[in-house]
C-alpha cells in the first residue's frame, strides 16, 4: 500500500491514459496478428482475396472487440473487488448484471408506453438512458449487497467450497426468479430493449479506399456513447479506490481484514460496499449490454459473467488495471475470433465457437501464467 | 439439538427386533397393495421410495437390512413395475444419477475439488457410444437431421460392453488432460474451469455437425443401439406369461426395461462397493488429508497434484460409463441433456444427502431425480389440467386459464436447486446424512450428540429432561 498523498487530476488522468494504452495496444497487436495471418494465407485461397477481406472487415470488429471489451471490463470489476477482498468467486455476479438490465429495460420500456421516449433529441433520448443506467445501477448494487447480506456472509469462515456452492445457489435462484416474475407479469420471460433515440445513426469519421472500393470508416452514436459511459464509469471506480479515504479502507480490508479491522475500519461495512460498487457496476453493465444486444433475458447474464471473470483472471484477479486489460484483451479476441473464424476456415468454424475461445484462453492462462497479465501477489499456487 | 433428534429416536426404537421387521414388512406390504391398486400414483410411488430409507434407518442387523432391501428392490419393485413400467425408469435414473453423484462425490467430497462441469464427462461416454454405436459413422457427409436408411449399424450391439471400459478410458483421459494444467491452482480456478469446460462441450456438441458431421448438432443422434438381450427373456413363450402376469401386453421395450432397472441396481452396488473401498485405502485417506489441509498433507509426504488428479480422474471415469448405459437406454443423445443445469443438479444430489457420505449422496440422488423427472412433471401435468377447466385460483382471484404457460413447474429447476444449496450452505452444510468427519467438523462447538451415549444415557436419571 503506498502512504502517500494523492493527486486527484493524476488519479484520474492515469487510468484513462493506462485505457487508451490498453485499448491501442491490443488492437494494434490483435490486428497486426491477424493481417499478416491473412497476408501469408493469400496465395493459398483462389476463391477470395483474404487479406482484401481481412482489412475490410477490421474497422468493424476492432470497433465491436473495444465496445465489448469495455463491458467485460465493467463486469470483471465486480469480480475482482469482491475477490481482492474475500478472496471469493461471486458466481451470481452475472445475475446481478441481469437484473439491472431488466431494471433499465423495464424502466425504459414503461417510458416508452408513456410515450416520452418518442425524441429525436440526442440529449432528451441521452436522459433516458442515463435514467435507465442510474436505475440499473440501483438495483443491481442493492441485489448484490442483500446477497451478500444474507447469504454470504452467514458463511463467512467457513470452508471454502461452502460460499463458493453458495454462491452457484444464489446465482440459479435468482434467475428463475427473473423468470417467474417476468413469466407471472407479461408472460414470456424475455424483454426486448425499446427503439429510441438516434443512437442508431452512425458517425463518419474518414473514408478511404482499397482497390477503387470506398470504404467508410463510421461509428454508430451508440458505440460512442456505450464506450463514454464505460470510461466514465471505469475511470470513477479507479478514483474511488486509489483516491478516497472509502478507497483506502477496502484495500486495506483487502490487504488483511484483521488489521483494518484492529484500524477502526468496519470490516463488514467495507465488504457490504464492495459488494455495491461491484454490483452497481454489473446493474449498469447489463443495461449497456442490452442496449448494445437489445434483449434482456434471465439466463443472459451468467456467459458474460464467466467471460468476465476470464477477463479478470487473465489481467490479474484482485487488480483493476488488470481486469480493464484482460476486458479489452478478451473482448477484442472474442470479436476477431468470431469474425475472421470462419473466413480463415472457409466456412467450416463460424462464430459459435467465440466462447470456447474464451475458456481456452482462461485455461491458457492459467497454464502458464496464472498470476494473469499484471498480477503478482494475490494468487497462490495450491 | 438433542431435542429435535430425540422424537426420531423413539421413532427409531419403534423399529427394533422382530417386531421392527414386521413392521417394515407390513409397511412395505401396504405400499405394495396400494401401489398395484393405482400404479399411476405419484404419492405411492413416493412412499415406496421412503420404504427405502426406512430400511436404512432402521436398528436392525445389516444381514436384515440387505433381505429386506433385496425383498424390495427385486421383488417389489419389478412386480409393481409390470403392471406401471415408469417406476422401472425411475428406478434405472436414480441408479444412474447416484452412480453419478457417487463419482462427483469422490471429487468433491472426498478430495474437495468443486468441479462445476461434470456431466460433460458423462457427454464424452454418451457421446461415444452414440458415435459408434448408431448409424452415425454413415452420415459424417450429410448434413444433419438426414434420416438414416440403413437397415444395419456398423458395430454389432454386444460392442456396448466393450464401449464400456473404452469410455472410462476415454472420460479419464479427458478428465486427466483438463485436471493436469489446472489442479496445481487453488480449488476456486478448478471450479470456474470446469464451469467452462462443460460449456465447451455442450458448444461442442452442438456445432460438431460440420465441417464433418460427427454430432448431428442440437437434433442429437438417434437410433443408438441397446445391448443385446439374452435370447431366454426374448423368447415368445416368456413374453407371453409375463403379459398374462401384467394383465397387458408385454413387448420388447418392457423387457428392457427391466433389464436396464436391473444394470442400474448392480451397477450402483458395484459402485457403492468401489466408494467404499476407496475412501478407506490410503488413496482415501489421502484426499482427506489434502481436503483438510494441503499444506501439511504435502508436509506429510502426500502426492498433492497426483493425488488430486486421481481424484477427478476416477470421478470423470465413473461418469464416462454412465454416459455409454445412459445413451443406450435413451437410444437417443442431444446436446441439451449436458447443460449446466445436469451439472449443478448432480451437484445438489451430493450437497444435499451429504459431501463424502455415501449413503447420502444415493439418498440424494433419488430425491433430486425423483423431483426432477417425477414431481415437478407432476405438478406441471396438474397445473396444465387446471388450466383447462375454469376454476379461479385461490386468493388471486385469477382463473387458473389466465396463468402464463411460461409458469410451468418443470421449467423452474433451477429455482429449486439454488434454494436447495443456499439453505443447505447455510443451515445444513454437512447434509441430511452426514459423513461421520463432515458431522464432527462443521459442528465441533456446538454440543456433541451421539446416538450411542443417548442411548445408554436413557437409563441414566440425571440424562433425563426435568419437566
Amino acid at each position: 500500500m503506498r502512504l502517500r498523498r494523492v493527486n486527484p487530476i493524476k488519479e484520474i488522468l492515469r487510468p484513462l491514459g493506462q485505457l487508451l494504452i490498453f485499448v491501442i495496444g491490443s488492437a494494434v497487436i490483435i490486428s497486426a496478428f491477424v493481417l499478416l495471418l491473412a497476408l501469408l494465407l493469400r496465395p493459398t485461397r483462389t476463391d477470395i482475396d483474404i487479406f482484401q477481406v481481412s482489412l475490410i472487415l477490421l474497422p468493424q470488429v476492432l470497433i465491436d472487440g473495444i465496445t465489448l471489451g469495455f463491458m467485460y471490463a465493467i463486469i470483471a470489476m465486480g469480480y475482482t473487488m469482491v475477490y481482492g477482498v474475500l478472496e471469493f468467486i461471486n458466481f451470481a455476479h452475472g445475475e446481478f448484471v441481469m437484473f439491472g438490465a431488466f431494471a433499465g429495460v423495464e424502466l425504459l420500456i414503461w417510458l416508452n408506453a408513456q410515450g416520452v421516449l418518442r425524441t429525436s433529441e440526442m440529449w432528451l433520448a441521452l436522459l433516458w438512458l442515463v435514467l435507465a443506467v442510474l436505475l440499473g445501477m440501483s438495483v443491481g448494487g442493492a441485489l448484490a449487497v442483500s446477497a451478500e447480506r444474507f447469504a454470504y456472509r452467514p458463511l463467512r469462515g467457513t470452508p471454502r467450497l461452502v460460499p463458493l456452492i453458495a454462491a452457484i445457489g444464489v446465482s440459479f435462484l435468482l434467475q428463475d426468479t427473473m423468470r417467474f416474475l417476468q413469466s407471472a407479469i407479461n408472460g414470456d420471460f424475455y424483454r426486448t430493449f425499446p427503439e429510441f433515440g438516434p443512437f442508431a445513426q452512425r458517425l463518419t469519421l474518414f473514408s478511404l479506399s482499397i482497390d477503387e472500393r470506398p470504404i467508410n470508416i463510421a461509428v454508430q452514436y451508440k458505440a460512442i456513447l456505450l464506450i463514454s459511459f464505460a470510461i466514465i464509469m471505469l475511470v470513477a471506480l479507479n478514483y474511488l479506490v486509489n483516491a478516497t479515504r472509502l478507497g483506502k479502507a477496502i484495500r486495506s480490508v483487502a490487504q488483511d481484514q484483521r488489521t483494518a479491522s484492529l484500524m477502526g475500519i468496519d470490516v463488514n461495512r467495507i465488504i457490504a460496499l464492495t459488494f455495491l460498487i461491484g454490483g452497481a457496476m454489473g446493474g449498469a453493465a447489463g443495461v449497456l449490454w442490452t442496449f448494445r444486444f437489445t434483449r434482456a433475458d434471465p439466463y443472459m447474464g451468467f456467459i458474460p459473467g464467466l467471460k468476465a471473470f476470464t477477463a479478470a483472471v487473465l489481467g490479474g484477479i484482485g487488480s483493476i488495471v488488470g481486469a480493464m486489460l484482460g476486458g479489452m484483451v478478451l473482448g477484442l479476441l472474442e470479436s476477431f475470433a468470431a469474425s475472421y473464424f470462419s473466413i480463415f476456415s472457409r466456412g467450416a468454424f463460424g462464430a459459435e465457437y467465440k466462447d470456447i475461445f474464451a475458456f481456452g484462453i482462461l485455461i491458457l492462462v492459467l497454464i502458464f501464467r496464472p498470476q494473469g497479465l499484471l498480477g503478482g501477489k494475490t494468487t497462490q499456487k495450491a | 439439538m438433542s431435542t429435535q433428534i430425540a422424537p426420531t429416536h423413539r421413532f427409531r426404537q419403534l423399529f427394533r427386533g422382530p417386531l421392527g421387521v414386521l413392521l417394515t414388512l407390513a409397511y412395505i406390504g401396504a405400499i405394495t397393495a396400494l401401489l398395484i391398486l393405482e400404479p399411476r400414483s405419484l404419492l405411492w410411488r413416493l412412499l415406496l421410495f421412503t420404504a427405502l430409507a426406512l430400511i436404512y434407518f432402521i436398528p436392525q442387523r445389516p444381514a436384515v437390512k440387505v433381505i429386506l432391501s433385496v425383498l424390495l428392490l427385486a421383488i417389489v419393485v419389478p412386480t409393481v413395475g409390470l403392471r406401471n413400467p415408469f417406476l422401472l425408469e425411475i428406478g434405472f435414473q436414480v441408479a444412474v444419477f447416484a452412480t453419478l453423484a457417487l463419482g462427483l462425490n469422490v471429487v468433491v467430497g472426498f478430495a474437495g475439488l468443486l468441479d462445476l462441469g461434470y456431466i460433460a464427462f458423462f457427454a464424452v461416454g454418451a457421446y461415444l457410444w452414440a458415435f459408434f454405436g448408431s448409424q452415425q459413422l454413415w452420415h459424417l457427409n450429410d448434413p444433419p437431421g438426414t434420416f438414416s436408411i440403413y437397415p444395419t449399424f456398423p458395430l454389432a450391439a454386444w460392442w456396448f460392453w466393450i464401449f464400456i471400459p473404452l469410455a472410462i478410458l476415454a472420460a479419464t483421459a479427458t478428465g486427466i488432460l483438463l485436471g493436469f494444467p489446472v489442479l496445481r491452482l487453488r480449488g476456486d480456478y478448478l471450479a470456474i474451469v470446469t464451469l467452462g469446460f462443460g460449456e465447451v462441450i455442450r458448444v461442442l456438441a452442438n456445432n460438431l455437425d460440420k465441417p464433418i458431421n460427427l454430432t448431428n448438432g442440437p437434433q442429437g443422434i438417434t437410433p443408438i443401439q441397446r445391448p443385446p438381450l439374452p435370447p431366454f427373456l426374448t423368447s415368445p413363450e416368456v413374453l407371453a406369461t409375463l403379459s398374462g402376469w401384467a394383465g397387458r401386453p408385454i413387448g420388447l421395450n418392457d423387457v428392457y426395461g427391466f433389464f436396464f432397472y436391473f444394470m442400474g441396481l448392480i451397477v450402483l452396488i458395484v459402485t457403492i462397493i468401489i466408494a467404499r473401498r476407496l475412501e478407506h485405502s490410503k488413496l482415501g485417506r489421502s484426499w482427506t488429508a489434502i481436503r483438510e489441509d494441503d499444506v501439511a498433507a504435502v508436509a506429510m509426504g502426500v502426492p498433492l497434484r497426483r493425488t488430486k488428479l486421481t481424484a477427478f480422474a476416477i470421478g470423470a471415469a465413473f461418469s464416462g460409463a454412465m454416459g455409454v448405459l445412459y445413451a443406450s437406454n435413451r437410444t437417443f443423445v442431444s446436446p441439451e441433456t449436458f447443460s449446466l443445469t445436469a451439472s449443478i443438479s448432480i451437484l445438489v444430489m451430493v450437497i444435499l444427502g451429504g459431501l463424502g457420505s455415501i449413503p447420502g449422496v444415493v439418498l440424494g440422488a433419488a430425491v433430486v431425480t425423483l423431483l426432477n423427472i417425477d414431481i415437478l412433471q407432476t405438478l406441471s401435468l396438474l397445473l396444465s389440467s387446471l388450466r383447462q377447466g375454469n376454476e379461479v385460483i385461490p386468493l388471486l382471484g385469477v382463473p387458473w386459464k389466465n396463468l402464463p404457460t411460461q409458469l410451468d413447474p418443470a421449467r423452474y429447476q433451477r429455482f429449486v436447486f439454488g434454494l436447495l444449496l443456499i439453505f443447505m450452505m447455510i443451515f445444513r452444510p454437512e447434509g441430511m446424512v452426514p459423513a461421520e468427519r463432515a458431522r464432527l467438523e462443521l459442528h465441533e462447538s456446538e454440543e456433541e450428540f451421539s446416538p450411542e451415549v443417548k442411548l445408554e444415557g436413557d437409563a441414566m436419571p440425571e440424562e433425563q429432561p426435568v419437566d
